[in-house]
């Protein structure tokens, strides 16, 4: 799909030259700076699991998948700036599509995390197509609203789906045999190695989608929509590849979650999950890769921590983040990327 | 005047990332001083999941104070085979994932004996299949079905309060023979709802009776006029189970679409767990019953196991609390946390529990247990275990509402609670 509107024949002349160059362009990684950071956070993210006690190894499996969410809804929000408030939606799709085939028809978990990711592809692109006819507010109520009604469907079709209650997911689709090797869920090791591999797909690819010329169009659409239809590209399906690519990697996280945890229910497709995608990006630093990562890790210690010290956590966590929208407007990471390091985006 | 400012900010800035330092290293303290607590054969420690926020939070407030009680006494009783009794409490918010963090955070950090007191069912399904994979003891303080159904693992409990299909089978003569046969169910249109639904139909219909119309609200729903001309006119009964925020609206639209020349009408006090009977709002139910698991007012026949548990927990006649008259507690329900604290202090005395290495012993004690006593320890009343569905039965309570409060008018046999075994928890392996 060409996300250019018209083809000038100057364009055509400089994606001509541009081809020749091909192969060796293919081979330059923009951000260098930013690559080796990435790559300097998976290797701590690795070695933690040794570091940590059982419990924190838990808990930052669990954060690696919700950063995979962040992340995604981090393409939509933070580099193309739509700001949706529906995401728990895509989270839901992956979730139910890996969950239910598993369920139901037993599928293996590594089919039945491809059948989510193709459905999320293809409920983003759909969902996608409709909402972004509208903008800004609008965009926000329409995706809104769509969640909702995708919430309120897996209550509605509750003979399918468990609705509230949920379903737990056999014992059966509890491991799975690839390449080989036997992958044990209810293993602790194996979990945190399979949602880390994951994430890091994820980051190295979010990497290359942003650092190169399909995320600078996203930028380019967040800082100036008139321009780059100016420049001839066809800002719609600009949004349209960034909308579907979010809800198909927040479907991914979905269907990680289902099939490490054993569960799917749909308090996990409810607006309570559309926030938290919202507010990891925001206190990580929205329109940065590493940003929906920090944020999720800081949120998610900050609820474990200070609901063990008082009932109000809640309150203390409203603040925090009063505090950090007044002073990091930007997040965390995009505070610093203003201040001191601009290669971090 | 603007670079006073900009000053201020920037060294405020400074304060506010060394303050963030500090509450960093304070916050992961509780993780170590957890682990550093956590060792086997000094104290019986238990972990305690409670709905302190969402929308369970005011069943969670007395739950906990209830647990605190039962605890206070144990430990003046001796604490559990010679140990003192440590309750570690954490919040789940009533969600199904924090509750499954929860439970990690028990297991692992906390390294605590057993689980025991969640509540609400989607954080029960969610939480107890982790259990299992954890091999955590885990005592539901619910009233879901899907233990008994058999959904879950041998390490799942419900020694205290009866399941939903058992309290709906128990009511359901009484509605007949009382109240009418012509039922009209009136439910929140999710799964809590279709429990009811699905096993009142069958109830009504076994007993000669039918349901006319059922009527499902979706829980976002804030007005139910347009779902009252629903109900037919040859409706002799209602059957209205509304968990929600709503249901005062619910009752009051009620009461403006029926009239004075209404129904019979049955609910369950779910609904109106923690909310004052005797407020304007509620006038329409005069007259009307409900199922309660445990009386919320003290009867005339009130035992004095019920004066007990009122005293210690600290519960008025009315079920309010001591301190404040407005703290209505949720009286219906939150005995399943004493009486389950009771039930494993049983269960770890009879497998002269000490620590975990005896885990398999204690979970084989509290299958072996075939019921318990009405007592101080069990003031619902006497129960029925069943260790293979790992479920128990006890007698429940319909309840009419006269001046206000709720007076008891029946109260059911625990074999009106029984029904067929639906899984046999011990075939399983742990």
């Amino acid at each position: 799909m060409s996300l250019h509107s018209t083809e000038i024949s100057s364009v055509k002349a400089a994606k001509a030259a541009e081809a020749e160059k091909g192969k060796d362009r293919f081979m330059i990684i923009h951000n260098g700076r930013l690559f080796a950071l990435s790559l300097a956070t998976l290797s701590v993210l690795f070695v933690l699991q040794f570091a940590l006690s059982d419990y924190l190894v838990l808990a930052l499996t669990r954060i690696l998948i919700m950063s995979i969410f962040a992340m995604g809804y981090n393409m939509l929000m933070g580099y193309t700036g739509l700001l949706s408030l529906g995401h728990a939606m895509f989270f839901g799709f992956g979730l139910y599509a890996a969950g239910l085939s598993s369920y139901y028809f037993g599928t293996s978990l590594p089919v039945s995390f491809v059948i989510a990711i193709a459905t999320s592809l293809v409920f983003s692109f759909i969902i996608g197509l409709l909402a972004l006819r509208t903008e800004g507010v609008s965009f926000m109520i329409v995706t809104l609203m769509f969640a909702q009604a995708a919430y309120l469907a897996t209550l509605y079709f509750s003979k399918i789906t468990g609705g509230d209650q949920g379903l737990t997911l056999p014992t059966d689709a509890r491991s799975f045999s690839l390449l080989g090797a036997n992958f044990d869920m209810t293993s602790d090791v194996v979990r945190f190695n399979l949602a880390f591999g994951i994430f890091a797909v994820v980051l190295i690819f979010f990497f290359f989608v942003t650092q190169g010329p399909l995320g600078r169009l996203f930028t380019a659409v967040r800082e100036n929509e008139p321009r780059t239809q100016m420049l001839g590209f066809d800002t719609y399906r600009v949004r349209l590849a960034a909308f579907t690519l979010s809800g198909t990697v927040c479907g991914l996280a979905g269907a990680l979650y289902a099939l490490m945890f054993g569960y799917i229910g749909s308090a996990f497709a409810g607006f309570h999950y559309s926030i938290e995608a919202l507010l990891f990006t925001l206190v990580g630093g929205p329109g940065t890769l590493l940003g929906p990562l920090l944020g999720t890790g800081i949120m998610t210690m900050l609820i474990d921590r200070l609901s063990g010290i008082t009932t109000a956590y809640l309150i203390i966590i409203g603040i925090i983040l009063i505090v950090v929208n007044m002073w990091f407007p930007k997040g965390i990471l995009g505070t610093i990327r203003e201040r001191w390091v601009p290669w971090l985006k | 005047m603007k670079k006073d400012i900009v000053s201020q900010s920037s060294l405020s800035r400074r304060s506010l990332l060394r303050g963030a330092a500090g509450a960093g290293l304070l916050l992961s303290a509780p993780g170590l001083i957890g682990r550093a607590h956590a060792q086997s054969g000094d104290a019986i420690r238990l972990g305690a999941p409670f709905h302190r926020t969402g929308i369970g939070a005011s069943y969670g407030r007395w739950y906990e104070r209830t647990a605190n009680a039962a605890l206070q006494l144990i430990n003046e009783q001796g604490g559990i085979n010679g140990m003192p009794v440590e309750m570690i409490v954490e919040d789940d918010g009533t969600d199904p994932k924090r509750g499954v963090e929860v439970m990690e955070k028990f297991a692992t950090e906390h390294k605590v004996d057993a689980v025991f007191g969640h509540l609400y069912s989607h954080v029960v399904a969610a939480t107890a299949p982790r259990a299992g994979e954890l091999k955590m003891p885990y005592f539901l303080c619910s009233e879901a079905h899907t233990l008994a159904s058999g959904a879950f693992s041998r390490y799942c409990f419900q020694p205290s309060i009866t399941d939903v299909k058992s309290q709906v089978v128990s009511m359901a003569p009484w509605i007949s023979n009382n109240l009418g046969k012509k039922i009209t169910l009136i439910y929140p249109d999710f799964n809590f709802g279709y429990d009811h639904r699905d096993n009142m139909t069958a109830a009504i219909e076994a007993q000669g009776g039918e349901v006319v119309a059922s009527i499902a609200i979706p829980p976002t729903e804030t007005s139910f006029t347009r779902y009252m001309p629903k109900i037919p006119f040859n409706t002799e009964a209602i059957y209205h189970v509304m968990v929600g925020p709503a249901v005062l609206t619910f009752v009051k639209e009620l009461g403006e679409h029926l009239g004075k020349n209404r129904p019979e009408i049955f609910g369950f006090i779910d609904s109106l767990e923690g909310v004052d009977m005797n407020i304007p709002q509620l006038e329409y139910l005069e007259g009307t019953y409900f199922w309660e698991a445990m009386p919320r007012y003290a009867q005339a026949n009130q035992t004095e196991f019920d004066k007990f548990f009122r005293e210690k927990v600290g519960v008025d006649s009315n079920g309010a609390s001591l301190d404040d008259p407005k703290d209505i507690a949720t009286y219906a329900h939150m005995f399943s946390v004493w009486e389950t604290l009771f039930a494993m202090k049983a269960a770890m005395e009879k497998a002269d529990y000490k620590g975990p290495d005896q885990k398999i012993d204690f979970l084989e004690a509290m299958e072996s247990i075939t019921g318990f006593e009405e007592s101080n320890e069990f003031p619902q009343g006497d129960k029925l275990f069943n260790g293979k569905t790992h479920q128990s039965f006890g007698h429940q309570n319909i309840s009419k509402v006269t001046d206000g409060k709720l007076d008891v008018v029946y109260r059911t046999t625990i074999e009106e609670t029984l029904y067929p075994d639906e899984t046999d928890y011990t075939q399983m392996s742990f």
